[in-house]
């Protein structure tokens, strides 16, 4: 009996699936046939963001997805005999050792995995994320180790030379705000992690921090770093207990290691990491909010200039970064300048992470090229769309983006061609929708969304967002009025342009684009009174 | 003025582990609730007591946060997802069905406090909606007609 390793995915998704059954399925079966004298084990991973074969099990190098408990026997009694079970396999690896898997397709020849490229979530659903060891052994920390060698300055140089975007919505340059903060006074100075993830329908900070969090702590110390920063704070959202312990621990880790704390590595750099976790408010995702939060007040935008490079948490030069951004840092180092910038388009090298959801054959977070097209995210990665119904759009952004309806398939997605099409990359989220979902009705939710996460600071959001609702509202209950459509593009563009923060700024982005590619449906639903989808409360009236 | 509690009051004994960090106030709000189950008028003096905060920022903080809780919460809750994902796969009617059968609205607790209903944001498993949370019991993918089987689960629980 060889040594095998079960890795099993026990990320939220994985235990929303139904993991925890299986990994006690794993181990007692492994219990019972005394597979501990081989050094077989059963380990937790994060998500390899496959999140529609849940639960997933790997051993030997053969995937099983959907695995229920009595599966997980079988598996378990087959692999340690050194079988799969063909028929339960999702796919292999390409090194795979167990026998009677030649049937079993490859990972590699899957459209799911083969057109992805994995650097941020590399390791996710691969290492132990509550094991440090199995970390390093995986690569981690390589990166820092290298950095710390670079004096402050030229690991900013790095960072522009590869021209690393911001992962968290508008795609600003990192070495830019890095260098905004290093080059102010000296003194005390601030290194923050964005993981306020709270743009419904995007999960991959979750699954970053949850699967491979010391990943985006060594980003996190390497822009310290490069910063001239003393302390960071990881700023995690509450709803994602999972992810908040998950970095948690990593810190305690890396602390123990001498990865934190004082003289790091022998660099004469000393930094140290806490972990906050946030309450629960949407607009605390924007930094001059979310540093209002940690500083313990209500968690209110600001306006900029000054950025928190000059002028952040408690008045002092502040980086912040969100998660995903952080999580490409380390390869910059580890693997090199044109490693990184061997993918993705002109103006945005790297990868993207998109959690694709909705009405789609394969969910999942998928780590892609900046620059895949909308088509083959949709159609070769997702599988297409359920129960042979037709693609009608995808919200891209969530609620401070728009809808990329069919004309749009063959779209870059890439920061600017979503710009012009009036959506937004954002965190990354991408809701597919078909034929069966109402426009009018996504737009409505979206924007009850924005308006009851309004901080309710400055009145074009607080009051603007709030009309534009009972226009939709007014709409969706067969009570619109001929100049209902004309009167919501005319609000939107207000608020656009004079909302203090960007969650204002954004807010009418799902409306306008919904209005802009499907005007038709909004005429029939205030002209014929009817929603061809039956999601409004006139109901389905032909 | 609520009536001072006794110094040895888990209020107090929190605010203190916390005074010396900067930014204390949401921590402690956040580990009171857990121990208390919401946020007690006596508690939320206590903290402004210890920490030298106004008691007008405290409730200003308080009422910020979706996370804080000023009113008892059923012995169970029931947080409805109302994420995207969960939206286009249909988390608006599972919510309904959870309405009527426990009779209350999102937001409220039955009268017999054994429930409390939430509609919440996104728990990040959105490839797996409609999602609920009962306490700490995940649910995937739930369907209208659930709803009961699911109350029943917890209805006799003391």
């Amino acid at each position: 009996m060889t040594a095998l390793v079960f890795r099993i995915g026990v990320g939220t998704c994985g235990l929303s699936a139904g993991a925890a059954e299986v990994r006690r399925a794993l181990e007692e079966t492994l219990a019972a046939e005394g597979a501990a004298k081989s050094g077989s084990t059963v380990k937790g991973v994060g998500c390899l963001g496959l999140c529609f074969a849940e639960p997933l099990v790997e051993v030997g190098g053969v995937l099983y997805g959907r695995v229920k408990p009595e599966d997980a026997r079988l598996i378990a009694k087959a692999a340690l005999e050194g079988e799969a079970v063909a028929a339960k396999a999702l796919a292999k690896r390409d090194k795979c050792v167990l026998k009677g898997a030649e049937k079993v397709p490859p990972l590699s020849s899957q459209p799911f995995w083969a057109l992805q490229f994995r650097d941020a979530f590399e390791n996710c659903g691969v290492v132990d994320p509550k094991s440090i060891d199995d970390c390093i052994a995986a690569g981690g920390y390589e990166g820092l180790r290298k950095a710390l060698k670079l004096k402050p300055a030229e690991v900013v140089a790095q960072v522009k030379a590869v021209g690393l975007r911001g992962r968290g919505g508008a795609g600003f340059p990192t070495a830019i705000k890095w260098e905004l903060c290093a080059k102010a006074p000296a003194g005390e100075k601030f290194a923050i992690c964005n993981a306020d993830e709270g743009d419904p329908g995007a999960f991959m900070n979750r699954a970053n921090l949850e699967g491979d969090p010391h990943k985006v702590l060594e980003g996190l110390i390497i822009a310290g770093y490069a910063c001239g920063a003393g302390k960071g704070f990881v700023y995690v959202r509450a709803e994602k207990p999972l992810a908040a312990q998950s970095v948690k621990t990593a810190v305690e880790q890396a602390q123990a290691k001498g990865f934190l704390g004082k003289n790091i590595l022998g660099s004469g750099f000393d930094f140290d990491v806490e972990v906050r976790l946030g309450a629960g408010a949407f607009v605390c995702g924007e930094e001059t909010a979310l540093i209002a939060s940690i500083e313990g007040k209500r968690g209110m935008p600001r306006a900029r200039p000054p950025y928190p490079a000059e002028h952040g948490l408690w008045g002092k030069p502040t980086n912040i970064n969100n998660v995903e951004t952080l999580a490409h840092v380390p390869n910059i180092f580890r693997r090199g300048a044109e490693w990184f910038a061997a993918r993705g388009t002109a103006k945005s090298k790297g990868t993207k992470v998109f959690c694709m959801t909705g009405k789609v054959n394969n969910t999942g977070a998928f780590e892609v090229p900046i620059g895949i097209t909308l088509r083959d995210m949709v159609f070769k990665i997702g599988g297409g769309i359920p129960n042979g119904r037709k693609f009608k759009a995808a919200q891209s952004g969530g609620p401070s983006g728009g809808c990329l309806p069919e004309s749009c398939l063959d779209l870059q997605l890439d920061y600017e061609s979503l710009n012009e099409a009036g959506a937004i990359m954002g965190s990354g989220g991408l809701v597919v929708m078909d034929e069966t979902t109402c426009m009018v009705d996504v737009a409505r939710y979206f924007l009850a969304f924005t308006q009851s996460e309004s901080c309710g600071q400055c009145t074009p959001c607080r009051e603007g967002t709030a009309r534009m609702l009972d226009v939709l509202n007014r709409i969706a209950d067969a009570k619109g009025k001929a100049t209902d459509v004309e009167e919501l593009q005319r609000m939107g563009r207000i608020i656009r342009d004079t909302s203090l923060c960007g969650l204002g700024q954004t807010a009418p982005n799902p409306v306008l684009s919904t209005i802009r590619y499907f005007k038709g449906e909004y005429g029939e639903h205030v002209k014929g009174k009817k929603c061809a989808a039956g999601a409004c409360r006139m109901g389905a009236k032909k | 003025m609520p009536e001072k509690p006794k110094l040895a009051s888990k209020a107090a004994a929190i605010s203190r582990k916390h005074a010396a960090e900067r930014g204390a106030l949401i921590p402690v709000l956040q580990e009171l609730q857990e121990e208390e189950g919401y946020l007690k008028p006596e508690s939320l003096a206590e903290v402004s007591e210890q920490l030298k905060i106004p008691l007008s920022s405290i409730y200003g903080v308080a009422t910020f946060y979706a996370q804080f809780r000023l009113e008892q919460p059923g012995k169970n809750i029931i947080q409805i997802c109302s994420g995207t994902a969960c939206h286009v796969k249909g988390s608006k009617k599972v919510l309904e069905e959870f309405e009527k059968e426990l009779g209350i609205k999102a937001g409220e607790t039955t009268q017999d406090k054994k429930f409390t209903l939430l509609s919440v944001r996104c728990f990040g498993a959105c490839a797996l909606g409609p999602i609920i949370k009962v306490n700490d019991d995940i649910y995937s993918s739930v369907a209208a007609g659930q709803a009961k089987g699911i109350i029943a689960k917890y209805g006799d629980k003391k």
